[in-house]
């Protein structure tokens, strides 16, 4: 005959897991603390329609009218003109490098045609890698003509109402078919090395510690650094396997292009070398701040949840607040993910990326320090 | 006389708590010390220290010739520490655990040496066996054979037999006095009289001080402590009657017999007085260790 159910023994355990619970800070301030930050954060920073997207204009033409097709731009708050180029290759590669989202040329004789009524074109150039980070600006260019130069052809130069003073020729660059997989794709390349890399170290420590073998490595003479690095070596060819096989199937099934070029593919290595053994050392970072296992894995989590949210990787970088952007600088992965997205899309090689691949690389070394700074030779 | 060991003035605090305050210990090369206390009296925070896995507050001293303080990488090397706890790894084979060590401390012949300490240990058959499915007594010999593969000129065990059956602790202690032997030193730390006794001295710490120090016979003798030993129908029931009566120290039942200690020779024969009756025989015997180290327990309880 089975018992009844007892609520004095379903009060015991309760009170019992209430007690244990309190005990353990931080699952209790992650539990209580991180839904508000995370909700307050992503909150403010998403944005599905982003504005005051990064715009370098080239104007060879200086006159009211390209002026005023400028200003138009600007007042659309979709586009945010943060320089004048001063050659077409300054435009090249400012677009290239990710300065500029946008590049619009006013040629020189764009005044002359308006008045002559001779195909006067204005030429906007567009990153369109991720296709949502610039699909609202570009759709807002279609009207830009009928506007945009309404004060200045008043009188003796007005217009016949039925056509456009100019046209405005739109090139969506790097990703011409606005293929969302080419910009996702690459993407959870970085997102999936983090995700499993980060976990997997931020583990080992804390399992020596729970399991009691710490005390044990500690008498012995090894050194910390011989500790991370003899952790973290496996790892490594983890993530390789998995880059390959992640790049495989980009390719293979989402016919997402490779980089075409051999300093292309150099670049890209080294982003990922330097990446995998970023995230690496970061759990190694985690696993000597966690007491167990469990809040080695919250951190972790805790770490996975902006990695994607504010990388750029789920939503546009430049559509998010400027403090955003500056706690995405800080993140790893959006530094990957310009480098992985940088030679798969626009095949851009050191050049174009030194300062992602110096960012990772500065990354490495602040991790790696903290790390040895917090791993502790002694029980203390 | 060289000493292995030579600290003094050992100090470790834990927030407020004092674990260790100001011991002094000193095991000369070859000896084995006996490291007896309560739990909680700070034993293993005391081995800890001597091997460098905890930095004392203050203090100063050595182990074998090297600076507690400065040089504990070198005393790492020269030291094997055996965990209260199992700490080799349980996912780990015998023979993997033991190739690990062996590649920590960089020992030339590995291999050769991983394979000499199995067969001395008699772990042969179970060398392919995951540490994890050993049982107590397997886990025991295996952690000695880890923490003396390297050769170590000390070994530090911390209550290295609790949980194991009598037969291996006997095949243990006899292992300790072969090393021993050998020139190796050792102190250990133990709750088991008669593996104190089989140590060639004795250090006792209560509450993070030392407060006693010597050979078995010396401490017992030292003590003063008289006992006399009552065996017959219903002797071990005058046990609540006997510890209340003035100068009886202690009065346990030892199964059906009942001891009862004082350091008052007269003031103990005029409290047992009332208890000789028929079918009770009294004697005197020589108070045990355990008599002695309960009587230190309770003294420094008082003074403390």
């Amino acid at each position: 005959m089975t018992q009844p159910l007892a609520f004095r023994r379903i009060l015991a355990v309760l009170v019992k897991e209430f007690t244990q619970l309190r005990r353990d800070r931080l699952t209790y301030a992650m539990m209580l603390l991180m839904p508000v930050v995370q909700l307050l954060l992503f909150g403010y920073a998403i944005n599905n329609d982003p504005r005051h997207l990064p715009t370098i204009v080239y104007v060879q033409d200086q006159s009211a009218m390209a002026r005023s097709v400028l200003a138009a731009l600007d007042n659309s708050t979709y586009f945010r003109i943060i320089r004048v180029a001063h050659s077409q290759s300054d435009v090249e590669a400012s677009i290239r490098q990710g300065e500029a989202l946008f590049a619009v040329t006013i040629p020189a004789d764009f005044t002359r045609r308006v008045v002559r009524h001779d195909h006067a074109q204005v030429l906007v150039e567009a990153d369109a890698a991720d296709p949502t980070a610039v699909g609202g600006a570009a759709s807002l260019l279609a009207a830009l003509p009928r506007t945009a130069l309404a004060r200045d052809l008043v009188g003796g130069a007005a217009w016949l109402p039925a056509a456009d003073p100019f046209e405005v020729i739109v090139h969506r660059r790097f990703n011409p078919e606005n293929i969302t997989a080419f910009n996702v794709v690459p993407g959870l390349l970085g997102v999936i090395l983090s995700l499993t890399l980060v976990l997997m170290t931020a583990l080992s420590v804390t399992r020596e510690r729970e399991r009691g073998t710490m005390e044990s490595l500690l008498a012995t003479p090894v050194r910390p650094i011989e500790v991370m690095a003899g952790k973290l070596s496996p790892y490594v060819g983890v993530g390789l396997v998995q880059t390959l096989v992640i790049l495989g199937v980009a390719d293979l099934m989402f016919g997402v292009p490779m980089p075409d070029t051999a300093a292309s593919w150099s670049a890209l290595g080294v982003g990922v070398v330097l990446f995998i053994i970023g995230s690496l050392a970061l759990g190694f970072l985690f696993s000597t701040l966690a007491q167990t296992q469990l809040q080695a894995m919250q951190m972790s989590f805790f770490y996975i949840m902006p990695s994607v949210l504010l990388s750029g990787f789920a939503f546009p970088f430049q559509g998010m607040p400027v403090w955003a952007r500056d706690v995405g600088q800080l993140l790893p992965v959006t530094h990957f993910l310009r480098i992985v997205r940088g030679t798969v899309l626009k095949g851009e090689t050191f050049a174009d990326l030194t300062a992602s691949l110096a960012a990772l690389a500065a990354f490495l070394v602040a991790i790696t320090s903290l790390a040895m700074l917090r791993y502790r030779t002694t029980l203390d | 006389m060289s000493l292995a060991i030579d600290v003094r003035h050992l100090n470790k605090t834990f927030g407020a708590k004092a674990v260790v305050q100001d011991v002094a210990i000193s095991v000369e090369a070859g000896r084995i010390c006996g490291f007896l206390g309560p739990n909680g009296s700070g034993k293993t925070t005391t081995l800890r220290m001597l091997c460098g896995l905890l930095r004392p507050d203050s203090g100063e001293g050595t182990c074998l010739g090297f600076d507690i303080l400065r040089e504990t990488d070198q005393i790492k090397r020269r030291t094997g520490y055996m965990t209260q706890r199992f700490s080799l790894y349980e996912d780990l084979s015998i023979e993997e655990n033991l190739l690990f060590i062996a590649r920590v401390y960089g020992l030339e012949h590995g291999r050769r040496r991983v394979s000499g300490a199995i067969e001395q240990l008699g772990l042969g058959p179970r060398r392919r066996q995951l540490a994890g499915e050993l049982s107590g007594g397997w886990k025991q010999r295996l952690a000695l054979a880890g923490c003396t593969l390297h050769g170590p000129k000390l070994l530090l065990l911390d209550e290295p037999t609790a949980g194991v059956d009598p037969k291996a602790r006997r095949d243990f202690w006899d292992q300790i006095h072969a090393l021993a032997a050998e020139g190796l030193t050792v102190l250990v730390s133990t709750h088991y009289m008669d593996e104190a006794e089989r140590c060639h001295d004795i250090a006792y710490i209560f509450q993070g001080r030392l407060i006693a120090r010597g050979s078995a016979e010396a401490l017992v003798r030292d003590s003063r402590l008289i006992t006399f030993r009552a065996e017959g129908e219903g002797a071990y029931r005058m046990a609540a009657d006997l510890s209340r009566a003035p100068g009886v120290l202690m009065a346990s039942p030892f199964g059906q017999a009942l001891h009862v200690s004082g350091t008052d020779r007269s003031a103990l024969e005029t409290a047992i007085a009332p208890f000789r009756r028929t079918g009770v025989v009294w004697s005197e015997i020589a108070p045990t260790l355990e008599d002695v180290f309960i009587r230190l327990m309770g003294r420094e309880g008082e003074a403390g």
